[in-house]
């Protein structure tokens, strides 16, 4: 019942989202055909605004992007505007005009989900050792030097990994290629370098988490049951301890999926994050819109599937 | 494997607008003239010869009998007829269209004045026989033929698909290369066209146009092989141009382009031409070269660059100091503008700066190093100003388009400006700042020099064309300075000339993918070069 209402509730929320989107982008200054030189005359100026619909109200071109505009007929009948969300078509880009929307999204969306998912697995693959190692020396010289390599990661930005990889590992030990997309030699080093940062986050949150469960009572009980203490740590502490990651992960896994316009940019590599930033500073508004939808969908669908784990991992959870 | 800066925003030749378009489009679709790869002046393309009428009004082009779309369909003067109105016509959007308003009847055109087609100035004598009338002798009109905007487009593709005919598959172009491929973002792959004119001198079989925004990953890639060319100067880090100039694989150019200032000359202090002509006198020119740009740019007081089609342009507010052959001479003429430039705000009311409003200087900012630049002269101008002059200039950086926008509605009191020229005569300068022209945003407008323009078009002799030109650009660099011009840009392009030739040096910066070869040892031409597949 409780995810049946979230599901349900799921729709209205992301029609909110685009919503704001849609209006916000164009509230702001210029628009998608400013350009240094300005057109030949006025007249191309006007049939270049009425191609894309922008010489009409506001209200009117929602409409017409929800597919909910109805348009008089010479022969004086009334007929759908073609096109619109409810069919699933999100329009041309209006900075790439030879390309749809969902065109780009599907050339680029692999990739960065390819490039995104990599990064995730890295980010708890080395995150949730790491974490649970320095949480089990807590207080140790392993402790010490495991938090602070976890701070480093999470303070050093993509911008500045990226470069420092790219300098070591492809510029002077020729390892890797230095950019561009394709064999699994291009995944390794965005994928460390947008990784690094997620798997900092995840060691200091499972640090803490583990930290916590150790100190809980059910520990103490299974300890003092006589269990084994490598069987305490991972069989009752360690699944207690990874909950924070897992409430972290769906966010987590939404930033990383949807691209990254640093590492993408870096690296030049022809994912979907390049034009989360770029069309907005093109006021692309069909692709502003399309991307934030994407985001959108995304983040909760992921957000619920983290609910639905926890229901399972942890049986103090229970939605009814 | 070329590459060549941002993604193309669409290859339409007749409505694009970015360089990196036209570069695509340049490759696919040939005009009656294409660019020299030496001069990037307009040369015989699918018009073997034309003859031109003893007033310069009529052009008679003759095409070549094996001029042929990729798809084998053979080109005619109808084709050309077809494509040219389509792209005069406003409902077409391009922005281009101005370059129809050489062509009689195309002004009225392309402004909505009419919408009869038929009355642009052109026609179809037989196939083979294009003829153009023209409104005045314009002696650039073979560099006009080769730019895109007047390339011929398949007919029956644009009627069946639109907007979206350049998605065709097969798509039938009429230059050297035809589409293989396009993924956003990513690159555009192009191959030999074996339908072309001139197929035998198309040096590579296969061209991948790699497309991406950070210059660093450019540099990059071309440091590692994996890319040939970086063939735009925007691929190429400015933060590192004073060292990659160096390199004798980087070459730097000449380039048919101005940096410069507007003011806002609807606005009080600046509508009075003698503080404008203060601030452009004070203006270290010098030291924004060597200090900021650093790519060897000519630091220039007109507007349009030295060498553009034989015009030499007039000497401008501070070209007396650009003279000075060392540090010393240029330090005295610096003192002397800034003594000229006291006498004249005094003039203006504002004696050593006082009473003079606050105001601000705008520029764009964020998206790379290019400009971060801009901020770095609008540093060095404050200073100028404040040393020389006793003015408060605030700096406001914003964002690319809102500055275009602030821009257009003259919502600035000082403002960043630049204008790249599309062909190699000062009217592709000096016609931005004609009273009516869209790209004018300084609020200035002058009947002298709308007057001297309009009869500089009228004129058939050249000297005395360049005369009237000069005067006109005198008005607008030195007497009424509604702008004041800072430099000259420089193109840059890379790539190994042990192993690749065909790319050189010209003021548009026009170099066809076509002419671009891989050297052999021996010189003998290669006609397969292209070890660029991934």
């Amino acid at each position: 019942m409780y995810f049946l209402r979230r599901l349900l509730f799921l729709l209205p929320l992301t029609l909110l989202i685009i919503t704001l989107a849609f209006f916000l982008v164009r509230v702001a200054p210029g628009g998608p055909f400013d350009r240094e030189r300005r057109p030949a005359s006025p007249a191309v100026e006007r049939a270049l605004a009425a191609r894309y619909h922008l010489d009409e109200s506001l209200v009117s071109q929602y409409l017409r992007f929800l597919g909910l505009r109805w348009e008089r007929q010479p022969d004086g009948s009334w007929k759908r505007a073609p096109g619109g969300l409810i069919t699933g078509d999100l329009g041309l880009s209006l900075k790439y005009r030879n390309h749809s929307v969902s065109d780009i999204i599907r050339q680029g969306l692999p990739i960065s989900l390819t490039l995104g998912g990599t990064a995730f697995l890295f980010a708890l693959g080395f995150g949730i050792p790491m974490g649970f190692y320095t949480a089990v020396r807590r207080g140790g010289a392993g402790d010490w030097m495991g938090s602070l390599l976890a701070l480093v990661f999470i303070c050093v930005p993509g911008f500045v990994i990226g470069p420092v990889l790219i300098l070591l590992l492809a510029l002077k030990a020729g390892w890797f290629p230095v950019g561009l997309w394709g064999t699994a030699s291009h995944v390794v080093l965005p994928m460390t370098a947008l990784g690094l940062y997620f798997g900092g986050r995840v060691a200091r949150l499972t640090r803490e988490g583990v930290g916590q469960a150790l100190q809980s009572e059910f520990v103490r009980t299974a300890h003092a049951k006589g269990l084994s203490p490598a069987g305490v740590l991972l069989r009752h502490a360690l699944p207690l301890g990874v909950m924070p990651v897992v409430s972290y992960s769906g966010p987590m896994l939404a930033d990383l999926l949807t691209g990254s316009f640093v590492v993408e940019n870096i690296f030049q590599i022809p994912g979907i994050g390049v034009f989360m930033v770029n069309s907005s500073l093109s006021r692309d508004y069909t692709m502003v819109v399309g991307l934030v939808l994407l985001y959108a969908l995304m983040l909760l669908v992921l957000n619920l599937a983290v609910d639905l784990a926890y229901s399972l991992l942890d049986p103090r959870v229970r939605h009814d | 494997m070329i590459h060549n800066g941002a993604e193309a925003e669409t290859i339409d030749p007749q409505v694009l607008t970015g360089q990196p378009d036209g570069r695509v489009a340049s490759a696919l679709f040939e005009g009656l003239t294409r660019f020299d790869p030496r001069t990037g002046r307009g040369v015989p393309g699918l018009a073997h010869s034309w003859d031109i009428s003893p007033d310069g009004l009529r052009y008679t082009f003759h095409l070549r009998t094996n001029a042929a779309f990729s798809t084998g369909e053979p080109i005619h003067a109808e084709d050309f007829v077809w494509s040219w109105r389509r792209a005069v016509d406003p409902v077409t959007a391009a922005d281009y269209s101005g370059f129809f308003f050489y062509v009689k009847g195309g002004q009225a055109i392309a402004t909505g004045a009419t919408n009869r087609l038929e009355t642009l100035g052109i026609r179809a004598v037989d196939p083979a026989t294009f003829e153009v009338t023209l409104v005045n002798p314009t002696p650039f009109f073979p560099d006009l033929c080769a730019m895109r905007i007047m390339a011929v487009i398949p007919r029956a593709t644009v009627e069946r698909l639109g907007d979206q005919w350049v998605r065709a598959d097969p798509l039938p172009c009429s230059g050297p290369y035809q589409l293989e491929s396009w993924r956003p973002n990513d690159r555009i792959r192009l191959r030999a066209n074996p339908h072309y004119w001139d197929a035998a001198s198309v040096g590579c079989e296969r061209v991948d146009l790699l497309s991406g925004d950070s210059p660093t990953a450019a540099l990059n890639l071309y440091l590692t092989g994996d890319v040939d060319f970086l063939i735009d100067k925007v691929v190429i880090p400015s933060e590192l141009g004073d060292v990659l100039v160096r390199r004798p694989d980087f070459h730097s150019y000449a380039y048919l382009a101005t940096y410069f200032f507007r003011f806002n000359v609807t606005r009080k202090p600046f509508d009075d031409p003698r503080v404008r002509r203060a601030i452009g006198l004070v203006v270290d020119r010098r030291r924004i070269v060597e200090r900021i740009t650093r790519m060897g740019e000519q630091p220039a007081s007109a507007l349009t660059p030295p060498g553009t089609g034989g015009y030499v342009p007039p000497a401008g507010l501070g070209h007396a100091a650009l003279l000075a052959t060392n540090a010393a001479d240029y330090a005295v003429a610096m003192r002397a503008a800034a003594l000229e430039a006291q006498r004249l705000l005094a003039e203006a009311g504002y004696p050593g700066g006082s009473g003079f409003p606050p105001f601000t200087y705008m520029f764009n900012a964020g998206g790379g190093g290019g400009a971060r630049q801009h901020e770095n002269i609008g540093v060095e101008m404050q200073a100028s100003l404040r040393e020389h002059l006793g003015l408060q200039m605030e700096l406001r950086p914003v964002e690319w388009k809102t500055y275009l926008s602030d821009m257009s509605q003259l919502n600035f009191d000082m403002i960043r400006g630049s204008w790249v020229g599309d062909y190699q005569d000062p009217t592709t300068f000096l016609d931005c700042f004609l009273a009516d022209s869209g790209n004018n945003r300084t609020g200035w407008r002058s009947t002298r020099y709308d007057g001297l323009l309009s009869a500089a078009a009228a004129e058939p002799d050249s000297a005395k064309r360049f005369a009237l030109l000069r005067e006109a650009e005198t008005l607008l660099v030195r007497e009424e300075a509604p702008i004041v011009t800072l430099y000259s840009y420089v193109g840059l392009f890379a790539f190994d000339p042990e192993r690749w030739e065909g790319i050189h040096p010209n003021l548009t910066g026009e170099h066809p993918v076509w002419a671009i070869r891989r050297r052999v040892a021996g010189g003998a031409r290669s006609a397969v070069a292209s070890a660029t597949a991934p």
